[in-house]
């Protein structure tokens, strides 16, 4: 257990926690948008920006990525971290203008705009790269990574090809804080777009409906992982 | 060649290499440098071979290639000994005469020395071309005087004597003192006490502990390492297994630039040879102390040079930096404590252990002790590698090594520190080069990229320049550092193109602001340093194209505008041939006019007009 402090109030946390969940679990609200308690912290959008006092240096730092240690001293909303956020927010906000939490951020941030112009071939991908640690941490599949550098860094399937390693289960699409990633079920066939990736889905037993990628159940059998009970994977969850 | 089992094997082998040399006969040493090498001194070098053999004169003329020695510009370079005779441009042609002339007659060559291109006086030693005459070359003058390939050569000249007196006169602590007393600084930019991080990681309780040479070099227009590397790999490796013996290191790594394939192919070979000579391995020089190197090739990256990119990449992982609240001297490779040096720091170790630190500390001033090697380019009229004392004033650098700018122009302004270094004005040149001084400045020492500019530089034009390469080189994980370096280049285009708005200039503060602050690793953190340091000395020239739409030196096109002075024109119609654009229209042996719809502003037509008859305004 270590012990610091945070606007002001004490708090004990667990050697190896990071400052935002110790943060998040009593209540400090601090925004962000590339972390996921289930998923190792990444510290690419820097809107959870904090300022630190260890020993005698006082510096910003993204709180997602900095570990809990005895007798740090932490803010959460000094004038300088409010601005810096602020403007993180800016900077952010031409890459996914539409997007409803990039919108209700701001509006609890006091953004009223941005004074940075979208791109012509705006994708709404902020680069959070939730879903490429959804992928690899949480599925295990490893489908899609970050490719190119700087302003060219997107996230990909291998080559730009389809993701030949995408089951499919849609972990990506729901952890996207902007919706830019789309699932579409139809005629028997689930597509990710932009993953370019189209797989067959199984018919439910009961009910006839197409609903699970093959590819998915054999990814989970590959990985030996028992389905929670006999013919489980043969009904659809409205008939399980 | 047998394994040497003791220190004074090694003793008795350099007496065995120096007697059978014969210190008095005359050496060609050609410069295969990766300068003259682009100027094919290779070829000259094979000349000179063809001409020993055939003359029969193997045993009364030493030949020998080399590293860099620095005056690249001149290349390729030729310097004959006894007597130091220095010759420029040397072409193949040219080696019958030389040997025939200056080796066997002491006939010194007048076309091919040195001419001053301001004085025209010509310079036959090299010690007395001002280029050479006002640096300290302790580190990079080894570099003419060994065949790179050759471990004799560095034996030779007294090498790894600094690794034997280390392992058998002191302690490993008492090495860690030495380092800590002569305070060298990291060369590699930040200027960190490599003693300090010696002891840290020596300290840390993890007992695998490695060490590594940052040869990553990816400022663009820096070779110094590069220089180190290629012409005195051996140099480099004692450093390193005197810093691993003070560390407690068994293993060290390499992590070398992609495009440095001769850099990696000679370390390799001093590798190989050290193994063979015992001076690498399980028990170096019968002492018990025991040490290996590899090898690792980088992506070509310029963020992989940053210590946890590095570490990351030697992993295997993507070379891209981590958030490191634990100091990589702790917890670095692997989570091992990992020392981490610049080429040109591992380079200085040996002169420390052998010399001592008060000797060290004697060289340069107060806060940075030794010296630094530059890159000196730009509009100044000697380029090359340059090596001088720390906190020699950059006048110093640029008038009396450099050689001042060429053309008659006006100085403007000096970069240094690489791409996220900063501009220093006139007014600052006497300034001492330091850690220090320069970071006063708003610039920085960086790994030693010196740039000069001319009034014919746009201000504008160069912050532009550096935010492009930095742009282009962010990983793009931080939002602050992969947008911020964008968007402050979208600012700065806009301006050169004459679209810069009232408010610009504070913008792009705020944003240097957000990116220093909000940024994992010092390529976002000081990525803003080109515009501040411009801003802060030259912000008259940003308003300028702002406000008036003109940019003071004639560089942005869309700011300037080609006319003819009718006064003068005499009509010969070499621009009207030359224009890519033909945007020169009239009657031959008339005054021509230029139409300023169809100009692109490519000044073709300024170069060619043989009256200066052609107005930028
Ligand atoms: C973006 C970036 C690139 C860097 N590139 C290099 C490099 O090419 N070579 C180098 O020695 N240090 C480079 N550094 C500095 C290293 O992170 C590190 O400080 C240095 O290698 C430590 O060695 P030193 O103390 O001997 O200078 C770079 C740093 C950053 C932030
Ligand atoms: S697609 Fe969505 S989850 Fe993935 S990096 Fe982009 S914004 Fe983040
Ligand atoms: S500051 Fe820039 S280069 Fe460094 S980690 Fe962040 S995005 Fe990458
Ligand atoms: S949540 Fe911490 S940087 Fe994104």
């Amino acid at each position: 257990m270590v012990h610091l402090v945070i606007d002001g109030k004490g708090f004990q946390a667990e050697e190896g926690q990071n400052v935002l969940e110790v943060a998040l679990e009593n209540g400090i609200e601090i925004p962000h948008l590339c972390y996921h308690e289930q998923l190792s912290p990444y510290g690419g959008c820097r809107l959870c920006l904090v300022e630190i006092t260890r020993g005698a240096r006082t510096f910003l730092s993204t709180s997602c990525t900095y570990p809990c240690l005895e007798g740090l001293v932490v803010r959460t909303d000094t004038p300088d971290v409010l601005r810096a956020r602020r403007l993180v927010l800016e900077l952010l906000m031409p890459l996914a203008p539409e997007a409803p939490r990039l919108q209700a951020l701001a509006r609890q941030m006091g953004v009223t705009e941005t004074r940075f112009a979208s791109d012509e071939e705006v994708d709404d991908c902020i680069r959070c790269g939730l879903c490429i640690r959804a992928c690899a941490e949480l599925v295990g599949a490893e489908a899609i990574t970050f490719s190119g550098r700087g302003e060219r860094r997107k996230v990909e399937p291998p080559f730009g090809e389809e993701a030949l390693n995408c089951i499919g289960c849609g972990a990506c699409v729901f952890l996207c804080p902007t919706g830019c990633l789309h699932m579409e079920d139809q005629d028997g066939v689930r597509t990710l777009d932009k993953w370019k990736r189209t797989l067959s889905l199984k018919a439910c037993a009961s009910c006839g409906r197409r609903y699970l990628p093959f590819a998915q159940i054999e990814f989970a059998r590959q990985k030996g992982e028992d389905p929670p009970a006999e013919g489980w994977f043969e009904f659809c969850p409205d008939c399980r | 060649m047998s394994k040497i089992n003791s220190v004074g094997e090694l003793a008795e082998l350099r007496a065995a290499i120096l007697d059978q040399r014969d210190a008095g006969r005359p050496c060609i040493t050609t410069c295969l440098g990766t300068g003259c090498h682009a100027y094919d001194s290779q070829e000259v070098y094979n000349a000179f071979a063809g001409e020993i053999h055939s003359r029969d004169l193997a045993d009364k003329v030493d030949l020998r290639g080399s590293g860099c020695h620095g005056f690249c510009e001149q290349g390729p370079i030729v310097v004959l000994s006894p007597g130091e005779i220095c010759y420029c441009h040397v072409q193949p042609e040219d080696a019958a005469e030389i040997i025939t002339e200056t080796v066997l007659k002491n006939e010194v060559i007048e076309r091919l020395l040195y001419r001053d291109p301001v004085t025209g006086r010509r310079f036959e030693r090299e010690g007395e071309i001002p280029f050479y005459k006002h640096q300290d070359r302790l580190i990079l003058g080894q570099n003419r005087l060994l065949d790179p390939k050759n471990i004799e050569d560095y034996l030779a000249l007294g090498g790894y004597k600094a690794l034997a007196g280390a392992l058998a006169e002191m302690t490993p602590e008492d090495v860690l003192e030495e380092v800590k007393k002569a305070n060298l600084r990291g060369r590699g930019g930040g200027g960190f006490p490599a003693g300090i991080k010696w002891e840290t990681a020596r300290r840390a309780p993890e007992k695998e502990k490695y060490v590594i040479v940052n040869a990553d070099e990816g400022d663009p227009g820096a070779y110094m390492d590069r220089s180190l590397l290629e012409g005195n790999p051996h140099l480099i490796l004692e450093g390193l297994l005197i810093g691993a013996y003070a560390i407690g290191a068994a293993e060290g790594y390499l992590y070398a630039r992609q495009e440095y394939p001769l850099a990696v192919e000679n370390f390799t070979l001093a590798v190989q040879q050290a193994e063979e000579y015992g001076l690498l391995g399980s028990d170096i020089l019968g002492t018990g102390f025991a040490f290996s190197v590899k090898i690792k090739r980088g992506a070509g990256a310029f963020v992989s040079g940053e210590s946890s990119a590095l570490m990351a990449a030697i992993e295997g992982l993507v070379g891209e930096p981590r958030p490191k609240h634990i100091n990589t001297a702790i917890s670095g490779l692997w989570g091992k404590p990992s020392n981490l040096n610049n080429v040109e720091t591992w380079a200085n170790v040996p002169l420390i252990i052998e010399r001592g630190a008060a000797w060290f500390k004697r060289i340069g001033n107060e806060r940075n002790s030794g010296t630094k090697i530059f890159s000196l380019v730009g509009k100044i009229n000697n380029t090359g590698l340059v090596e001088v004392p720390m906190g020699t004033p950059l006048r110093k650098i640029i008038e009396d090594i450099g050689g001042g700018i060429p053309g008659g122009k006006k100085f403007k302004a000096v970069q240094t520190g690489g791409p996220s270094g900063g501009c220093i004005p006139e007014q600052y040149l006497d300034t001492p080069v330091d850690f220090d001084c320069l970071e006063e400045l708003g610039a920085m020492m960086g790994s030693g990229g010196m740039i000069v500019m001319d009034e014919d530089n746009c201000i504008v034009d160069v912050a532009k320049y550096f935010m492009h390469f930095l742009k282009d080189e962010s990983c793009g994980k931080c939002s602050s550092c992969r947008e911020g370096t964008t968007r402050m280049y979208e600012i700065l285009d806009a301006i050169t193109r004459g679209e810069g708005r009232e408010g610009d200039l504070e913008l792009l503060e705020e944003l240097a602001w957000v990116m220093k602050n909000a940024s994992l690793c010092a390529l976002g953190s000081t990525a803003a340093n080109p515009v501040l340091s411009t801003l802060r000395y030259f912000r008259e020239e940003y308003a300028a194209h702002i406000q008036e739409k003109r940019c003071p030196a004639k560089v942005c096109p869309a700011l300037i505008r080609y006319s003819i002075d009718p006064e003068i024109c005499d009509g010969c119609g070499r621009c009207r041939r030359s224009c890519p654009e033909k945007a020169i229209t009239g009657e031959l042996n008339t005054p021509l006019v230029i139409d300023g719809a169809l100009c692109s502003r490519c000044g073709i037509c300024r170069e060619v007009c043989h009256l200066e008859a052609i107005v930028v305004e």
